[in-house]
């Protein structure tokens, strides 16, 4: 406790001014069934006016539980245990609910991860904006509608008196979230918490989502707390830090100390565990943390992370660390935290134990196993008219060719709709082709997986990409595994247990796992036992449907890890879907960027990454976020969302958000594959000279 | 942990919601108590139930008659035991052969059997299967039950039997609804995709994969159905459509004590008595795993 006091009297030394909101040794607990769980414990920070302080952590770590505390919405089971929350020098612990419901409408305003929940369905959006003003400032309907379409001009809606209008489905997901952000917005708030505010939007649309708030918080010095997962994102909105682990602050600072100079080894452990833009499998490792976050019901005793730390010694064990300032204004929950940071890195002998060995480099001269060519999955749209109309064909891919040699990765990357996961789903037969030709190991597989031969149906299998659906709840780990292995008799009926428990080994699970049922585990586990009955029939071939995508990023760190193992052990090849550019870097060797049912850009990874680009795949890169505060990013940004696939733009289908469209040509005439060689092709009607002189997109300052 | 879970541990497990609910553990008594009485009734009665004493006749709860006798002085105790025997203990299918399991509970076993393969099928294969089953589904639903099963059992006679077939004509396409919504859900579960491209064939897709995951809504549902099913065996008889007499049937019992019913109350009262309590007792007991599998979730 003494340190905390120091703290609070050198922070006020320090700077005049109070505080926006300030959270003093909050902890929060949850009473269930087996008793109360203290989901936060002592946590502390401070916001200024006019800045943007992020909480970031793993899920489950307390991060919303603490944004919930401040605005009272903790639920019928949650209560603050002690501490206090002091919002401009008031402390809003224990006031009465009227008094509190008024300072939230007024001063506190909450952005939520998912638009859609936030806005009323049934609603026209000119109505839920102007109440905020009429119910809680008694303005005129009048004014209040004027004051909105103000605020939607502030935050870049396109054409607002029409959106006004609208209902919440009409208009796109971006579009939704920034209604919500100038709903917000509309009492001057002064402080905006926002949880997870662009998880649920692509990449591109986050990224001018990210710029309007960076932009708002200078505009109308309002404090910011933002709650994310994603480690880019924070670098790239907030001007402070604080690093959550199971409900516990363990670091805290500004952006660029945190990122460059980190001092908690949990904080080292989450940088290594993300791919960077550019590393790939080849040169670089990913070091995941080893062990899983700790239950807030079962804590151990000393420091909380422990068990999984690398530098443990004795002390940590034994004593808890307080937050501690470790340099002026830089706080980390440590007893080594200054050894650590100059310590350097080397990784431990146990962690290179577990490393994968580096996959074989595919054979250029092989023949290819899979080609796809000219291949079209369209879905019949019902006609609007009651009788007859003409039939019209949702085309969510649309004349798309790969090739894919064995031992190759081919990463497939694109906005969502834009049909990456119906090529997939295509190849492996759950999808019925319109047109197009498949062929698999020699054999066409144009068909869908009813009509396949077994020979043919147990060389493709495939990876999905929600822990939580993809195993059926009903049967234990072992049967699941084992099932195919019985289906594909891959090995006599008397070995499938000896199998499935080679398997489960092969997945770090262990024996212990092959009782339990699926809800008995996390969402890593999940997904490695869904890559266990992927693999279990020994395919040619694994189609991954974003299979880290709902991970948090030291699981994402181990399972990519073992994708690799398997690459490496049994070299099969892989088509490998996700929409997080740098884990496809990092992952594979053959990228397509795909939009909107076509390809845009094909060839090897790094060629994709690197000028000349299609605009679209520069439009992308620059919109990744990336966890380094020093990089510099081009500023492309797009504008829309992708067009409906029902009827999508004739000529080049990129034309109607392409920054640089050259003219009518793209309109009109389909662009031509322009081959830069080395497999990488473009398909764009912009002259291959005049996209070689493109910069690239992601610069690294070396400052590490 | 290296151990298997014993099958006892599992059933444990899966009774321990029960007991997380009072209001399911009361239904849970009411309906064991029945049971219980049923299956014991040769043990828990004194009397044969169909032995007449014309010198206690339409005699009120006493020291002798527990509760009474009925309007031939039988004993109503040993009549409201036995004749839970039918609903919940015995079907006879001739006079001297029998299966345990009483009619209302083979009623609905059976109606769940053809309800969950209609319902699976057509929400698995949708398309033209979905629309045919259904249809014919939904012109069975549109009879008012109580007029299916008096067709039902009009057209075919009035036996335990037949009324095991009226229930079963007549719960079957509800079932099959709730099935083929469950199933419309389910389907659309990646571990559903998952066998989809191992080549799993139909039947493995519809009863493995699909029906175990369905089976928590179904087993509620299914609870209820008895209960109304028991509830219809009780208007039937009634009705004088249900077991022939001097069988103790609760239906009959009414339908025969109602013609006495300012001289004796109690021949109605007992019989009455006992189906509302016991299809409260399994609304209860329904009710209460349905909250709780609702709060698990």
């Amino acid at each position: 406790m003494s340190v905390d006091f120091e703290w609070t009297t050198d922070t006020d030394d320090h700077r005049i001014k109070t505080p926006i909101l300030k959270v003093e040794n909050l902890a929060i607990s949850y009473a269930t069934r087996t008793g109360d769980v203290p989901a936060v414990r002592d946590v502390s920070f401070d916001i200024q006016r006019g800045e943007a302080h992020s909480i970031v952590g793993e899920s489950g770590c307390g991060k919303s539980t603490v944004a919930f505390g401040i605005v009272n919405f903790l639920g019928r089971n949650g209560r603050i245990v002690s501490g206090r929350i002091l919002f401009q020098g008031q402390d809003l612990v224990g006031r009465p609910q009227e008094e509190l419901r008024h300072i939230r409408g007024d001063r506190i305003a909450m952005v939520y991860q998912d638009p859609m929940q936030a806005l009323n369905p049934s609603m026209r959006l000119g109505d839920q904006m102007t109440e905020v003003l009429t119910v809680h400032r008694g303005m005129e309907k009048k004014d209040a509608e004027d004051l909105c379409i103000q605020m939607l001009k502030r935050v870049y809606m396109p054409d607002p008196a029409n959106v006004m209008r609208r209902y919440p489905h009409q208009i796109s997901g971006g579009q939704q979230q920034r209604v919500v952000i100038a709903m917000a917005l509309l009492n001057d708030p002064a402080l905006l918490i926002m949880d997870e505010p662009t998880t649920a939007l692509d990449v591109t649309v986050e990224a001018a989502v990210l710029d309007l708030i960076a932009e708002l918080q200078k505009e109308f010095d309002t404090a910011i707390m933002y709650i994310s997962h994603n480690l880019g994102v924070v670098a790239r909105v907030s001007t402070r830090v604080g690093v959550m682990y199971a409900g516990e602050i363990v670091e805290r600072a500004t952006v660029a100390d945190v990122y460059l100079k980190p001092y908690h080894p949990y904080t080292h452990g989450l940088m290594r565990c993300v791919p960077r833009l550019g590393m790939d499998k080849r040169s670089s490792y990913l070091y995941p943390i080893p062990g899983r976050v700790p239950s807030p019901r079962n804590l151990p005793p000393g420091c909380i992370f422990e068990p999984r730390c690398h530098y443990a010694r004795d002390e940590c064990r034994l004593k808890k660390q307080e937050l501690r300032e470790v340099e002026p204004d830089h706080w980390a929950r440590c007893h080594l935290a200054e050894e650590i940071a100059q310590q350097g890195w080397t990784p431990p002998e146990d962690l290179i134990a577990d490393l994968p060995p580096v996959p074989p480099a595919p054979d250029e001269t092989a023949e290819p196993i899979l080609k796809v060519e000219h291949a079209k999955t369209y879905y019949e749209a019902p006609s609007k008219k009651l009788i007859g109309g003409k039939k019209q064909y949702v085309k969510a891919v649309d004349d798309v060719s790969i090739e894919l040699k064995k031992g190759e990765t081919l990463g497939i990357v694109g906005e969502s709709g834009c049909g990456k996961s119906t090529l997939v789903k295509t190849i492996i037969g759950i999808e019925k082709p319109t047109g197009g030709e498949f062929e698999f190991i020699g054999m066409d597989i144009s068909m869908p997986v009813s009509r396949r031969d077994l020979a043919i149906i147990r060389e493709l299998q495939m990876v999905f990409q929600n822990p939580d659906s993809t195993l059926n709840p009903s049967f234990t780990v072992g049967t699941q595994i084992g099932r195919p292995l019985r289906r594909f008799k891959t090995v006599p009926p008397n070995q499938i247990r000896a199998e499935v428990m080679r398997l489960l080994d092969m997945m770090k699970l262990g024996e212990r796992y092959y009782d339990r049922l699926p809800r008995q585990l996390s969402g890593g586990e999940k997904q490695r036992v869904g890559i266990a009955r992927a693999i279990a029939g020994r395919p040619e071939l694994v189609l991954c449907d974003e299979p880290v995508s709902s991970l948090d990023v030291s699981v994402q760190a181990a399972v990519l890890n073992l994708l690799m193992e398997i690459q490496q052990k049994l070299g099969t090849t892989m088509i490998f879907i996700a929409h997080d550019l740098s884990v496809v870097r990092f992952f594979c060797d053959h990228i397509a960027v795909m939009y909107l049912g076509r390809i845009a850009e094909i060839g090897p990874a790094e060629a994709i990454y690197a000028p000349p680009y299609h605009p679209y795949t520069e439009a992308l890169l620059s919109a990744v976020p990336i966890p380094d505060p020093g990089v510099e990013q081009k500023h492309v940004r797009l504008s829309g969302s992708v067009p409906s696939a029902l009827n999508p733009p004739a000529g080049c289908r990129f034309h109607t958000r392409c920054p640089r469209k050259i003219g009518e040509i793209c309109e009109t005439e389909v662009p031509p594959w322009q081959d830069v060689g080395d497999g990488h092709r473009i398909f764009c009607h912009i002259p291959l000279e005049e996209l070689r002189q493109m910069e690239t997109v992601v610069t690294f300052k070396d400052n590490a | 942990m290296t151990t298997r879970p014993s099958r006892w541990k599992k059933i444990r497990e899966s009774l321990s919601i029960l007991w997380q609910s009072k209001v399911a553990v009361i239904g849970l008594i009411i309906v064991l108590f029945w049971v219980f009485a049923a299956v014991l009734a040769p043990i828990v009665t004194t009397y044969d139930p169909n032995a007449e004493d014309a010198q206690a006749r339409n005699q009120g709860p006493s020291a002798e008659h527990w509760l009474g006798t009925d309007h031939k002085g039988r004993d109503l105790w040993s009549r409201v035991a036995y004749g839970g025997q039918i609903v919940l203990v015995k079907w006879p299918i001739t006079n001297d052969f029998w299966i345990p399991g009483g009619v209302a509970i083979w009623g609905v076993l059976i109606a769940l059997a053809i309800g969950c393969t209609l319902g699976l099928l057509s929400g698995y294969y949708g398309g033209w299967i979905d629309e045919v089953v259904m249809r014919i589904l939904d012109a069975m639903m549109a009879f008012p039950t109580i007029l299916l099963y008096l067709i039902i059992i009009a057209a075919i006679g009035a036996s335990a039997t037949n009324v095991v077939i009226a229930i079963m004509i007549a719960g079957s396409p509800g079932i099959a609804r709730l099935v083929r919504s469950l199933t419309l859900d389910i389907r659309t579960r990646d571990y559903i995709a998952a066998a989809e491209t191992r080549g799993e064939p139909g039947l493995w897709m519809m009863f493995v994969e699909i029906l175990p995951n369905a089976r928590g809504p179904i087993i509620i549902d299914a609870m209820l159905r008895v209960g109304y099913a028991i509830f219809s065996i009780g208007t039937l008889g009634f009705l004088g459509l249900g077991l022939p007499p001097p069988n103790p049937d609760w239906g009959s019992m009414v339908q025969a004590g109602h013609q006495h019913i300012f001289t004796n109350p109690w021949g109605v009262i007992w019989p009455t008595v006992a189906i509302s309590s016991l299809v409260v007792g399994l609304n209860l007991l329904a009710d209460g795993l349905r909250e709780e599998t609702l709060r698990y979730q």
